[in-house]
């Protein structure tokens, strides 16, 4: 049983990676990733939303959705929640945790609009979970998308003192980068099922 | 000569030394020149203030310029004549931007104040420093760190060790070796004053082992007192002050902290004989070794006045023996171009090298940076050469910060060694500047932030009072005019009292 | 269809509720923002972005209702540290604000000076020394160059200086080296 809990983490984190094999959350992998700092926030902060979203939404299913038949409602209806999660994690940090607030700034509301929140709780709806494995199926996708983040910000803050030719600098550069580790990735295929 | 147990550092590199050129002849005593240009910053710290005006008549060994607080050190005339004026003069400095000298026109009679020997073994530590901050006396080895606020300790620093540095690493200089060769025994009573007036219970001189003659007569000096010789390996950087250190007890000095905190203090040996001949016969520090080598006709070291102008100096060498004309102050591994030659020699001078094609070849061209990491092999003070480069060419200051630049020495092992013949510590000399100014006008800002408040506040506080002086003006008003109100009552009833007794009178 | 509302309505009442009470539960005074913002600007004061000062323009960016891209003194550089801080694109200093220009200090020609004190009142960092019918003079030190004190002088006595570099502000430039033709082997 173990095993196989483990191995829903080992999937998440490195086979079916949602960032680099599944291509969710893009934006905040590009868009967050200029500097190590502010990427180690973003991850730790998705992480965490990511876990608790993938717990509400399996409650919100299990119990909503599903006794009522309304499994087409999904979609609106995880958006709606995962955003009040958001939210409401906001409010708490802002008061208790002002320190990591003021280092994750803008990027907690962020995280709202961001499609691996939103494909995680799906897809764990779709291979109907039980809590505990949408838990760590939401933990472990976490996990996979801080790993992703943390090494591209590495990545991209050395380019930042590479002698790039004119046109490549940027973002061209940054997504040919990610596309080469995006291959990397394709290797731990075959590790799981 | 035998060399004792010495613990190697990381790193370091061996150039080809150039010595020999400049110790085949005695030092000599550069003549009197007509003109002597004292620039007022020749120390480290605050600016010393000028004493004198133009037309004074000053005397050798007179107090020109005044140490300005702790960390400043005089300036004295190195030989009697008048003030001529107080101008801006180009410096033996990288900038080759002008600063304020004092310019002296000799006499040519020389004669000196009146020497006072400080009886320093009688008279307290305190008036002793206080003394020795008149001296003019400042770190010879190139640092120009007033020196007596390296004799100065407080409670909490107990020294243990005096470490006298004569490694004298760098290519091409000999001043410290000639100056022991001819003059050890200053060097060993001077050294023993400093160690008495610290308080330190070892005395250590450190000399690199390609000097024989100076270790010898050194030893011969010191052959009845308590002075230790160490012979280390010749090896740059070992006559970096913490490396020394190093070489000698195996002490490393922490990041950010000097050796005075591990109770360590260290000297040039020009420094002590300096301080010698202040307190045994009183004179101040007005001249000092100088070697003048590389393409001149005859390299050799002069004893030269500070102040004199260089091109003198150039001339009594022989004059240059080729058109290009270009001088180097310091050694080849950490010195610099300088502007020109009719800069003054300062107490920071001790080398001056003239550059020739043969001697220094035009630098081969710079490839990219392989990061073959041979620069991290040879850094003495163990950083990452190759990262503070990638950092500093693209100007990521805050990493290169992080990867303590300012740890750095500048003793330009890495570019000596660099196969792609980078500029290594262009780089960090570049990066370091930069993020000193930045530093300080981000603390200009916060100053400005907070006079901008304290205006701000204090112009609030002057509206309220205002305010306040308003109200309290109408309230008086108002005061008044209900005494009015109340006089006029009263008075309209005193009238009606006063007729009422007329009406009943007359009934 | 019905249960459909009704769940939706459901979900947005409860989620209304909770939100609604933690923002009562969890409110915070003050923007730390500002101060991050405040710490960017180069604080010279100079009122030309617009806003009487450093930090009602930090304010003004951290409501959102300034551009990062109005402070000629931060140039370039500031405006790239302020779209690090805020998460937004760079964009080069407005010129409609002003161009950026080397340092410069006030200079008070003494002998045309009547005493005015209008360039005192002027000055955001009391960086000029005097009283009335006195004589004035600039503390070089604390002046931000701000070039208030300009407009105010009757007599037009006042200029900027440009700071120059001397040889305790000089810094090493950044090395440039010539690319040689490399030798054939």
């Amino acid at each position: 049983m173990i095993q196989h809990y483990f191995l829903i983490i080992i999937s998440t984190v490195l086979v079916n990676n949602i960032v680099l094999v599944k291509i969710l959350g893009l934006c905040p992998f590009m868009g967050v990733s200029k500097k190590l700092e502010t990427s180690i926030s973003m991850s730790a902060a998705t992480a965490f939303v990511l876990t608790i979203g993938s717990m509400t939404s399996w409650a919100i299913n299990h119990y909503l959705l599903e006794p009522n038949d309304l499994v087409y409602l999904r979609t609106l209806s995880f958006i709606v929640v995962i955003a009040g999660v958001v939210q409401f994690t906001e409010m708490l940090m802002e008061k208790n945790f002002p320190l990591l607030y003021q280092l994750l700034g803008i990027f907690l509301p962020l995280i709202t609009t961001n499609c691996a929140v939103l494909g995680i709780p799906l897809l764990n709806a779709q291979s109907s979970h039980t809590l505990l494995e949408s838990a760590l199926f939401g933990f472990g996708g976490g996990i996979g998308f801080s790993v992703v983040l943390i090494l591209f910000a590495s990545l991209r803050e050395r380019l930042e003192g590479a002698e790039i030719p004119g046109p490549f600098k940027g973002t061209a550069i940054a997504l040919v980068t990610a596309s080469i580790m995006s291959l990397a990735f394709m290797g731990f295929a075959g590790l799981d099922r | 000569m035998q060399l004792k147990n010495i613990f190697k550092f990381n790193g370091g590199v061996h150039p080809d030394e150039n010595k020999i050129a400049s110790t085949r002849l005695p030092i000599a005593k550069l003549a009197i020149p007509k003109k002597l240009v004292l620039p007022l910053r020749q120390h480290v710290g605050h600016v010393a203030k000028v004493k004198v005006k133009p037309g004074d008549q000053v005397f050798k060994g007179q107090i020109i310029a005044e140490a300005d607080g702790n960390i400043s050190a005089a300036i004295h005339a190195p030989t009697s004549g008048r003030i001529l004026k107080i101008s801006e003069e180009i410096l033996p400095h990288p900038s080759g931007l002008p600063d304020f000298c004092i310019t002296l026109e000799a006499d040519f009679k020389d004669t000196w104040i009146e020497k006072k020997p400080i009886p320093w073994k009688k008279i307290e530590k305190t008036q002793l420093i206080e003394t020795l901050s008149q001296s003019g006396i400042v770190g010879l080895g190139g640092a120009v760190f007033p020196t007596h606020m390296k004799l100065k300790t407080n409670q909490k620093q107990t020294i243990h060790t005096l470490v006298i540095n004569a490694a004298e690493c760098e290519p091409f200089i000999t001043c410290d070796d000639m100056l022991m060769r001819e003059r050890a025994d200053e060097i060993i009573r001077g050294s023993l004053i400093a160690q008495t007036i610290l308080g330190a219970e070892k005395c250590v001189i450190g000399i690199e082992d390609n000097k024989i003659e100076a270790y010898e007569a050194l030893k011969k000096a010191a052959q009845k007192t308590t002075v230790e010789i160490t012979v280390v390996p010749t090896l740059y950087p070992s006559g970096d002050a913490k490396r020394l250190i190093y070489l000698l007890m195996g002490i490393e000095v922490p990041k950010e902290k000097r050796s005075v905190d591990l109770g360590i203090q260290v000297f040039n040996v020009a420094t002590v004989a300096a301080i010698y001949r202040y307190l045994e016969f009183g004179e101040p520090s007005i001249s000092r070794i100088v070697t003048i080598t590389g393409a001149v006709k005859t390299p050799q070291n002069y004893e030269v006045l500070f102040g004199t102008p260089l091109s003198e100096l150039i001339k009594a060498a022989g004059g240059s023996s080729n058109k290009q004309k270009k001088f180097i102050m310091g050694g080849p591994m950490m010195g610099f171009d300088l502007p020109s030659i009719d800069v003054p020699v300062t107490k920071a001078m001790n080398c001056v090298i003239e550059s020739s094609p043969e001697l220094f070849p035009t630098p081969k061209p710079v490839m990219p940076c392989i990061r073959c990491a041979r620069c991290a092999d040879a850094c003495p003070v163990n950083l990452q050469p190759q990262e503070l480069y990638w950092f500093s060419k693209s100007s990521q200051l805050e990493k290169a910060r992080e990867y303590n630049l300012f740890d750095c020495i500048e003793c330009g092992c890495c570019t000596y060694v660099c196969p792609s013949n980078i500029p290594l510590v262009q780089f960090y000399r570049y990066a370091k500047s930069e993020i000193i100014a930045q530093d300080k006008s981000k603390e200009a800002a916060n100053t400005a932030r907070e006079r901008n408040e304290f205006r701000l506040a204090r112009l609030e506080r002057e509206k309220k009072e205002r305010a306040e002086r308003h109200a309290q003006k109408a309230l008086g008003a108002q005061d008044k005019q209900a005494e009015d109100d109340k006089k006029s009552t009263i008075a309209a009833a005193m009238e009606r009292v006063k007729q009422n007794q007329q009406e009943n009178i007359k009934n | 269809m019905i249960t459909a509302l009704l769940v939706m309505i459901f979900l947005a009442i409860l989620l209304g509720l909770v939100l609604g009470y933690s923002a009562i539960k969890f409110k915070v005074d003050g923007d730390p923002m500002v101060a991050r913002i405040d710490a960017i600007l180069p604080q010279t004061q100079c009122g030309q972005c617009g806003y009487p000062g450093c930090k009602p323009y930090a304010t003004a960016i951290a409501k959102g209702e300034a551009d990062i891209n109005q402070c000629p003194p931060g140039g370039d550089a500031g405006a790239k540290a302020l779209a690090e801080l805020m998460g937004m694109e760079f964009k080069p200093v407005n010129e409609k604000h002003g161009v950026q220009k080397p340092k410069s200090v006030a200079l008070i020609d003494e002998s045309t000076c009547i005493g005015c004190t209008l360039c005192i009142q002027a000055c955001p960092v009391d960086a000029i020394l005097g009283a009335a019918k006195q004589m004035h003079t600039i503390i070089a030190s604390e002046c931000t160059g701000c070039e208030l004190c300009l407009p105010p002088c009757p007599v037009d006595c006042i200029t900027m200086e440009p700071v120059l570099e001397n040889s305790e502000s000089w810094k090493w430039k950044y090395p440039i080296y010539n690319i040689q033709k490399a030798q054939k082997a």
